[in-house]
């Protein structure tokens, strides 16, 4: 079997989070009673016509510059020109030869942590379509504007991704990106954010593309990722058993775990593209894109570097943290509060903070636990008052009540004993105690050690400080 | 006689109470009424709404308020939207459609106090160029009703002319105002694309369509024109400029304005006797001080074909949202979705819109579209070239509004090309955006002939003021056909 190379291009379409649509006044937001949130331009009521939202622009463009790439001075709207019943007007509002974002690259990081640079050819404003109900109207098809008009961001990369691994990694580091700009807030269930994967193969080493089959509108990072695996080995399959791979748009169904053909290139649709003479060209200033620019947050890539230099993380526990601007934010409110302890932070946030949170499916922006509180509990654990230990016992008690650390130390009587006299006082009652082990031990058995440091953090309950307890019993035990 | 008088002298005795605004009404209404089997000026008459608008009216001005236009009947072109009168645009598509809201136009009329009598015929989709492409039948021409009107604004010029109005809403996509007018004898302005708002008034081409007036004099028409215009922050391609006080800008000399002969418009195609008209309109201008010499436009005869392009391809895009599913015409026990698009837009369209949606497609299709689309676009900007060097040396650019006085009906449906050569003065200004009026300048045959003014952009303050200055000299703006005198 010849070793074949997935060639893999994305096209994302990341929802805008302005508060009216692209093109009408119309309410956004998400979940209202179908069609309550769509005006008559959505509606494409005779006589209409379409404004563009300021906001959406400004969106777009900070995106555009989020990426490095060119904004267009001058851009165009274009009509997509298709019949469909949840596409009101009969086209759709769209750009089409020139984008308001052109060029652009987004770095991730491959599973063996080198950087791989993604280009991404363009990016372009338009309105959503609105959505074909069929659940529980028989055999009627219900449709749904409330979704028209929404603005989109369609992000267009170039064919540069090699394996599914690498278009998750794209499409989350987008993901991250989009929501660090606050420009989409990323709800995949909601649809917010979802994507359409250009799949090809081709034999390894070849300069030639294979015939490309596009998989339409998956909506999670996981389903991306089977969608693609499954796509790729089929084509190999085809092509290895003598057959042709068709350029075609399919459908994942994640049910089956198997993509199928929708409709092929010859059923394709002549979209008859040409531009909206209802908008003027869009254009834009310079001083307008400066800005913008000065209104940019810091980025993710920079935000782990600094992570890095200056807390001294590694460039993976620097990714981590920086995946999400809630995450890193989180991250920097804990190190501010305990400022000599950021790996112990980083450990926290990172470990235990990340799995009660992921247990219950909860966002690190939810305020379950403040980053105040945690650093609470760290402080504690950095002035010696409590274990690492016992502090994972603190911790659970503080996710499960919401007290601080301090007050679940103080009621549960778990402050580290510190006192030498009251741990010798411990460790001459567990030798009195134990006399075999004790004479097995001065006869040589050193494995016993750990025998009496058992006993005596059981007879303390786990407060005696680890590190005078070792000291004390090297003391002791020898007689 | 109520009805021979201008829209300025009856909004001056509204203002003054020598009329009530219920007595011009229903005056109107009864005239509208005797002429609709003759002349089949509209589509709806609004009788009890617009008494009832007039009630209120009389009161506004017996208080001392009501604004410029308050009291005056007047009609709306079948386009412009009208919240709770049907808005058919002349199809059978929209037969039953009433609209929830209000055109702008419609709205700032409202607002100045006209009161609306009705909605006026015009070709489906304002496709059409003597109003015979009508879901609701033909309009016929008041000086002749074996002739037509000329359209897309047929019903307006008709019940202008036949003074069943003093003045209407009509809209120019190709010459749809100033065709009409010059059919009809009337006076008529397509203002500079984007001086008028778009949103409410249902398109057919809209990087072409522009709202105007058709009325019985220049100055008529700048009462009205004054009110419809203005920046509209609903739509887009509307211009932010300020509106220039139109009916007071009236009356200056005409001493050393600069007028320019198109040559192009002087060809084979035109009938000697319209010319003879022209000529003599010309003479008039130059007797008030205006110099006179001729001006070539080489890229006009492109204007037709380039027109035939562009226009179609924006209307096959424009009218793709008229599918059955949400407004208008839906056919009967669809069995699916295509059948439903399919027989819906079928039944719902006439031929000359489907021939037009055809075309439009056509030239846009994959393929197609760099040689017909891209090349009309680059003729229209040679075209907009030509425009901008003769304004280089003239104020003003003078020629006939079209080739012929009115044709009768049926005479041109069976070749659609004869009929879009009806256009071919008209079209080009559409394609520059630049601002042009059709005044009456006498007769042919008995028949009357228009006079085109064209301007650069945003000149309608000198096109109106020209106008105007003729109609001082002259009377055929005031000959009304003696049916209806």
């Amino acid at each position: 079997m010849s070793a074949w190379e997935t060639v893999i291009g994305l096209e994302i379409h990341a929802q805008l989070a302005t508060r009216s649509k692209i093109f009408s006044g119309a309410a956004t937001a998400y979940g209202a009673a179908p069609n309550t949130q769509a005006c008559l331009v959505d509606l494409g009521y005779p006589g209409v016509l379409p404004v563009l939202n300021a906001e959406a622009v400004r969106m777009a463009v900070r995106f555009g510059l989020a990426i490095g790439a060119r904004i267009a001075r001058q851009s165009v709207f274009a009509r997509k020109n298709y019949f469909y019943p949840d596409l009101p007007k009969g086209y759709q509002i769209s750009q089409y030869e020139l984008p308001i974002v052109a060029g652009g690259a987004i770095d991730i990081v491959l599973e063996d942590g080198s950087v791989k640079r993604i280009g991404v050819t363009r990016a372009h404003l338009e309105e959503d379509a609105g959505k074909s109900l069929h659940e529980g109207l028989g055999s009627l098809t219900g449709i749904d504007l409330n979704r028209a008009g929404t603005p989109l961001i369609e992000i267009v990369s170039e064919p540069e991704m090699r394996s599914a691994r690498e278009a998750v990694a794209y499409m989350k580091k987008v993901h991250t990106l989009v929501r660090y700009l606050e420009i989409c807030d990323g709800n995949m269930q909601e649809g917010s954010f979802r994507c359409d994967a250009n799949v090809s193969v081709r034999p390894a080493g070849s300069d030639q593309f294979g015939t490309r089959a596009e998989i339409k509108n998956i909506n999670s990072f996981r389903y991306v990722e089977k969608a693609i695996q499954y796509e790729a080995a089929r084509q190999i399959e085809l092509i290895e058993s003598g057959g042709k791979v068709a350029q075609e748009t399919r459908l994942y169904d994640p049910d089956k775990g198997e993509t199928r053909s929708m409709r092929s290139k010859e059923e394709a649709n002549d979209y008859r593209y040409f531009p909206d003479p209802d908008l003027l060209p869009l254009e834009i200033e310079a001083a307008y894109i400066d800005t913008v620019r000065a209104g940019l947050p810091e980025l993710p890539d920079a935000k782990a570097a600094r992570f890095v230099g200056q807390y001294g993380l590694s460039a993976y526990d620097a990714g981590v943290l920086t995946a999400s601007r809630d995450l890193a934010d989180y991250y920097e409110a804990v190190v501010r509060a305990v400022p000599e302890q950021p790996k112990l932070a980083a450990n926290w946030v990172m470990g235990d903070l990340a799995a009660a949170l992921n247990k219950e499916g909860l966002e690190i922006g939810s305020g379950r636990l403040p980053a105040e509180a945690l650093a609470g509990l760290l402080a504690r654990i950095a002035d010696q008052t409590i274990s690492g230990k016992i502090a994972k016992e603190v911790f659970e008690a503080m996710w499960a009540g919401g007290e601080s650390a301090d007050a679940i130390i103080e009621a549960k009587g778990l402050k580290q004993i510190t006192d030498t006299g009251a741990i010798e006082r411990a460790i001459e009652a567990v030798m009195a105690e134990n006399p075999a082990q004790l004479a097995d031990y001065r006869a040589g058995k050193d494995k016993l050690f750990g025998f009496f440091v058992g006993q005596v953090m059981k007879a303390t309950q786990g407060k005696a400080n680890p590190a005078q307890l070792n000291e004390l019993l090297k003391k002791k035990l020898p007689g | 006689m109520i009805h021979r008088q201008t829209l300025t002298q009856l909004a001056a005795d509204l203002r003054a109470r020598k009329v009530s605004s219920v007595e011009l009404v229903r005056a109107f209404l009864a005239r509208i009424e005797a002429s609709q089997p003759a002349l089949n000026a509209f589509i709806s008459v609004t009788a009890e709404q617009a008494l009832a608008e007039a009630e209120a009216a009389d009161r506004a001005l017996a208080a001392g308020r009501g604004g410029a236009l308050a009291g005056v009947p007047i009609g709306h072109k079948d386009l412009f939207c009208t919240a709770g009168v049907r808005t058919t645009c002349g199809s059978r598509m929209l037969e039953n459609f009433v609209s929830p809201y209000d055109a702008t136009v419609v709205a700032r009329l409202k607002a100045a106090g006209a009161v609306v009598l009705g909605k006026l015929n015009m070709d489906e989709f304002a496709m059409g160029s003597s109003n015979e492409t009508s879901y609701f039948g033909p309009v016929r021409n008041p000086w002749n009703t074996h002739l037509v009107p000329g359209g897309s604004s047929g019903g307006s010029a008709a019940a202008v002319a036949a003074r069943l109005l003093p003045a209407a809403t009509a809209t120019d996509t190709g010459g749809s105002i100033r065709q009409p007018a010059a059919f009809c004898g009337i006076t008529g302005i397509k203002p500079t694309y984007g001086r008028v708002s778009r949103y409410g008034m249902i398109a057919f081409a809209s990087s072409l369509d522009q709202g105007g007036v058709l009325a019985a004099s220049a100055e008529d028409a700048a009462r009205m024109l004054r009110e419809m215009a203005g920046f509209d922050p609903r739509d887009s391609t509307s211009v932010d400029a300020p509106v220039p006080d139109y009916p007071a800008g009236l009356g200056e000399p005409l001493a050393g304005v600069r007028i320019g002969l198109v040559r192009q418009f002087l060809d084979q195609g035109l009938d000697p006797e319209c010319e003879r008209c022209v000529r003599e309109a010309l003479a008039v201008f130059e007797r008030l001080g205006a110099s006179l010499r001729e001006v070539s436009l080489p890229n006009i005869p492109l204007s037709v074909p380039a027109y035939y392009v562009v226009a179609p391809a924006e209307c096959s895009s424009n009218l793709a949202r008229y599918d059955g599913v949400r407004f208008g015409h839906r056919c009967a026990d669809a069995r699916d979705l295509q059948d439903l698009y399919k027989r819906s837009r079928s039944e719902g369209f006439g031929a000359e819109v489907k021939r037009r949606i055809m075309t439009g497609t056509y030239v846009l299709s994959a393929g197609y579209y760099d040689a017909y689309y891209l090349k009309a676009q680059r003729v229209r900007r040679l075209i907009a070239g030509d425009f901008e060097r003769a304004f280089g040396e003239v104020d003003l650019l003078m020629g006939p509004t079209t080739p012929t006085a009115a044709f009768a009906l049926g005479s041109k449906t069976a070749d659609p090309i004869t009929m879009y050569l009806n256009d071919i003065y008209t079209i080009s200004a559409n394609l520059a955006g630049v601002p042009a009026m059709s005044v009456p300048c006498g007769f042919a045959a008995g028949l009357p002939v228009g006079l085109q003014i064209i301007g650069p952009h945003f000149a309608e303050q000198q096109l109106l003021h020209a106008a105007h200055r003729y109609q001082l000299e002259t009377d055929w703006h005031l000959r009304i056909p003696e049916r209806f005198a």
